[in-house]
């Protein structure tokens, strides 16, 4: 690596490369989980939005940030820091987060609750709308099981969060 | 949160925290008895998220603990004798007869009628906290509320289809109910601390919290059928420290692997 000055571009350039450790196509960018990045005298702080409450892969996340951001020069010392203000919600899945959720064959969370409470979402495989709800809960906290009725392949969805439920 | 904090009122933070947290971790035991033994496969998925969920819930209160200076997460989770803990009676009852290592007796109806009540009333005051004078708090009860909506639908859709079934499911349903209510009576109650909760409003009392309640539920106990259960006055106070002794055999296999090795990095 070139010496370079730390800036904040850079810092989010390396937190683009930490993948969420069960989904690879995604980034913790990708996901809405960096809230701040601050920079002082080669100590870098990032403040970082947990997900699900109950997820495993909070701590190995956690890790590998400071794993990434060490080993650029002119660092001191890394500090992860997650907060709960603001919540995280699934809207803060990014454009590029919800491209790459589909390549791994997971629906983008859907957008909004219906009037009776339910959501839904197109099979990220066919693009088909004729899908049902196998389980709202999931192999991790984060997804939910569906099936498509058009291309007949299983699939997960990213479940909905948002501080109105 | 840049109020003063008074030794009162952080006094009041943590007891209120420590029901929260308790309730939360007991409730995700005993759901994690259920792991392997639930009616079907989907239902084994969907039973075992929510009691992962709930354990995460359970770790925020805590987390918020050891930041007040209660001591280190773990072993407020672990290591905390009967006496000092602070859950209700419900979350305390074993699922059945048996135990989950062998010949597990347990009684799937029993535990739809818990995991409705105990999620509705959680529900309520997640609501309540929201407004808590208390900032993180309020921050963590955002948090739990999204989880929890998936929670709710879950055990009101069981809890609904179980009554209305057929005539012996709903017979076993109204059985088991009845056993739920009776241990409900200090769900809602704050124990001694009570007055003291409302002097910061940290939480709203608990008749306003039995009323959000009374809103949350009746809808579904109108699609049933059945009147609302009138929670009983509790004999026995969970959050002033009485207990069962179901509740020490709780915490000692939920323990045994932490205290171990009490030095070992998990």
């Amino acid at each position: 690596m070139t010496t370079t000055e730390l800036h904040e571009a850079l810092i989010y350039e390396v937190l683009d490369t930490v993948k969420d450790p069960e989904i690879d196509t995604v980034s913790i960018i990708d996901l809405g989980m960096i809230e701040r990045v601050q920079i002082k005298d080669g100590s870098v702080r990032i403040e970082v939005l947990p997900t699900f409450s109950g997820c495993p892969a909070l701590t190995i996340i956690q890790q590998n940030i400071e794993k990434a951001i060490s080993q650029l020069e002119n660092v001191r010392e890394v500090a992860v820091v997650f907060i709960n203000n603001p919540t995280w919600t699934s809207d803060r899945v990014t454009a590029k987060g919800r491209e790459g959720l589909k390549q791994f064959g997971i629906a983008p969370p859907p957008r909004f609750l219906k009037e009776d409470g339910s959501w839904h979402v197109d099979c990220p495989y066919c693009g088909s709308t004729y899908v049902t709800i196998e389980n709202i809960f999931g192999p991790t906290a984060c997804r939910s099981i569906l099936y498509c009725k058009s291309c007949k392949n299983p699939f997960e969805a990213m479940k909905l969060i948002s501080t109105s439920m | 949160m840049s109020k003063e904090v008074t030794p009162e009122f952080k006094k009041s933070v943590t007891t209120l925290l420590y029901q929260l947290a308790d309730d939360d971790y007991l409730f995700s035991y005993r759901g994690s008895e259920w792991l392997g033994l639930a009616p079907h496969i989907e239902e084994d998925v969907a039973f075992s998220s929510i009691t992962q969920d709930t354990m995460g819930h359970a770790k925020l209160y805590y987390t918020l603990l050891e930041e007040l200076g209660e001591g280190n997460l773990d072993s407020l989770a672990q290591l905390r004798p009967k006496e000092e803990r602070r859950n209700s009676l419900l979350v305390e009852r074993p699922n059945g007869e048996g135990y989950y290592k062998e010949a597990p007796n347990y009684d799937w109806g029993y535990a739809v009628a818990r995991n409705f009540i105990y999620s509705t009333a959680k529900k309520a005051k997640i609501e309540a906290l929201k407004a808590s004078s208390y900032g993180p708090i309020q921050e963590i009860a955002t948090k739990i509320s999204a989880e929890l909506y998936y929670h709710q639908m879950h055990w009101t859709a069981w809890f609904t289809q179980l009554f209305t079934a057929t005539k012996d499911s709903r017979s076993r349903m109204i059985a088991a109910l009845e056993e739920v209510i009776k241990d409900a009576g200090d769900l809602f109650s704050f124990g001694e601390v009570a007055l003291c909760l409302a002097t910061f409003d940290l939480i709203e009392s608990e008749e306003a919290l039995k009323e959000r309640w009374f809103t949350v539920i009746k809808p579904t106990f109108e699609s049933i059928k059945i009147a609302v259960p009138v929670l009983p006055t509790p004999t026995i106070n969970g959050r002033n420290g009485q207990h069962t002794d179901d509740l020490t055999s709780a915490i000692e296999t939920m323990s045994e692997v932490y205290r171990s090795d009490l030095a070992a990095s998990w």
